[in-house]
């Protein structure tokens, strides 16, 4: 099975993106090809009009990740009516016109979301798709940015890393806070991993704009589009970023997302032994 | 003929934050404004300061039963106009904002894109004050007179706005408002020609807008507007029995 093309993969994709077309040219065509994975939105259709008889085209859709927990999971912080429409009407909504818009567009297959979202960007001068594509990685990442007995304090390397470039924890929460309160109209709140800079900072970005844009490591981020909050918090922002932070957060996944961030960014001098 | 058209329209509004005299040469209006609180003051005669109050919607809160409940103005007016005003109140305090129109707060802070802080505050309490007096109880169904001529000459029937409308306020992604506003076709001297016309002039349209910006800034005249931020629908569809036709 052809693999992407889009070029070098950055970060293993967390979301659902499903992988893509054939190549007609390369020897696999031959062959019938029969997905094993068995998602739904795989399908397979024969086109007559190929020269190779039994050639199949193979049309990837991106499907509806659930979150890695059942939708009445983070009560009494988020309730599952918010889960219920957050995650099955709005999310789900922006997985179909995603790919209601990729069927007219066959350049675009072949791609990763990562891949996918920054092409889309245009560095700044962002195509239609861009919207949908954003927000459904957005949400996948958010989601698992959440566990039920979430909260507390990070540990380890990532609590050093943000002691370093915060000062404490305290002041990083107090930043990360401050930051989602003053973001106007819709948008979200990220811990970012900066490559270049090489430290970790905290970034608000508007509409459904995630810092993939910018070649940075999202480490955690917090929705702070009104259908996030509304239902359960209605305007009190402050309680919802506090329950968020204190209940909410998972530094599980966050630590997790760190140790691969380090793959790609040199945090530290290298300890070279002098012989 | 088309003006008086407007200004009939404005005056029919019965909004008093919507200034007759149009925005002819606003900024020359503005410094006149300035010359006059400078002098004022050179006199020795009290400190002008204003404040902004919150500015009730022209009908009970429970008046648009059961479109708009009770509940949803409690929120929407009451909580999230309210804190605008309060906010608004207090980054133009002891500024040189204080004292100026809220519309001309909106055309200073807008300063051509890059918007100063006061602007979200000002341009949202704007917005809120034209979306209560944009509705009214037994509203709907059709305008009459020269606003229905215009709109069936620039947008073919009123159905067809009906679709526009709609659909500039579905499609507006994130924040925002959907307008129906007039462009007229002027420049700031009163006896020249706009040198640069362009099809849309002196014509009705459908325009949306994101987060605070209105079309003010545009320097286009609002007739009509619905709020599409999350508040507005969330609300909506809280406080409304969920078998609604949306």
């Amino acid at each position: 099975m052809s693999l992407s093309s889009c070029g070098s993969s950055s970060i293993c994709s967390l979301s659902s993106g499903i992988l893509v077309a054939n190549d007609p040219s390369s020897k696999l065509s031959k062959r019938r090809f029969t997905p094993s994975i068995s998602q739904p939105g795989w399908k397979q259709r024969r086109d007559s009009s190929d020269n190779n008889r039994g050639v199949s085209k193979v049309f990837g859709y991106y499907g509806l990740k659930s979150p890695p927990y059942k939708l009445d999971a983070l009560e009494p912080y988020m309730s599952q009516r918010t889960l219920e429409v957050h995650w099955g009407l709005h999310h789900r909504g922006y997985v179909e016109a995603l790919n209601k818009q990729l069927e007219k567009n066959d350049s675009l297959y072949g791609c990763t979301m990562d891949e996918l979202i920054k092409v889309l960007y245009n560095n700044g001068n962002p195509f239609p798709e861009f919207n949908d594509a954003a927000q459904v990685w957005n949400h996948d990442f958010f989601w698992e940015s959440m566990q039920p007995g979430g909260g507390d304090m990070p540990t380890l390397g990532l609590l050093q890393q943000i002691e370093k470039d915060f000062g404490s924890f305290t002041n990083f929460k107090e930043k990360f806070t401050e930051a989602a309160l003053t973001l106007f109209g819709s948008g979200w709140v990220w811990l970012v991993l900066k490559r270049e800079a090489k430290c970790l900072a905290i970034i608000k970005t508007s509409n459904s704009i995630n810092p993939l844009v910018w070649n940075d490591i999202p480490i955690t981020s917090l929705d702070m589009w009104e259908h996030a909050y509304y239902l359960d918090y209605r305007n009190d922002k402050a309680k919802y970023v506090n329950t968020f932070m204190n209940h909410l957060v998972s530094w599980n996944a966050a630590a997790v997302r760190m140790v691969r961030a380090q793959a790609f960014v040199n945090l530290g001098e290298p300890k070279i032994p002098v012989a | 003929m088309v003006a008086n058209a407007v200004t009939g329209i404005a005056a029919s509004l019965k909004c008093a934050l919507f200034p007759c005299q149009g925005f002819q040469g606003s900024t020359r209006r503005l410094q006149w404004r300035k010359n006059e609180r400078q002098c004022a003051r050179k006199a020795g005669h009290g400190v002008i300061t204003a404040k902004f109050d919150l500015k009730p919607p022209p009908y009970q809160l429970d008046a648009l039963e059961p479109h708009m409940s009770h509940e949803t103005f409690e929120y929407h007016w009451g909580k999230h106009h309210r804190a605008y005003v309060d906010n608004l109140n207090k980054q133009i305090a002891g500024t040189e904002l204080d004292g100026m129109t809220l519309e001309d707060i909106v055309f200073v802070t807008y300063n051509k894109g890059d918007l100063l802080p006061p602007f979200n505050n000002a341009a949202q309490v704007w917005n809120h004050d034209f979306f209560w007096e944009s509705m009214k109880p037994g509203g709907g169904g059709k305008p009459s007179g020269e606003l229905l001529d215009l709109i069936n000459r620039d947008f073919g029937s009123f159905e067809e706005f009906v679709e526009e409308f709609k659909r500039a306020a579905t499609t507006q992604f994130g924040s925002g408002w959907a307008w129906l506003v007039y462009k007229a076709n002027r420049l700031d001297v009163g006896n020249a020609v706009n040198p640069r016309p362009s099809d849309e002039d002196k014509k009705l349209l459908v325009v949306k807008s994101p987060n605070a910006v209105n079309p003010l800034v545009w320097d286009y005249f609002p007739l009509l507007t619905v709020d599409v931020w999350e508040v507005t629908i969330t609300n909506f569809i809280l406080f409304i029995p969920l078998n609604y036709d949306l």
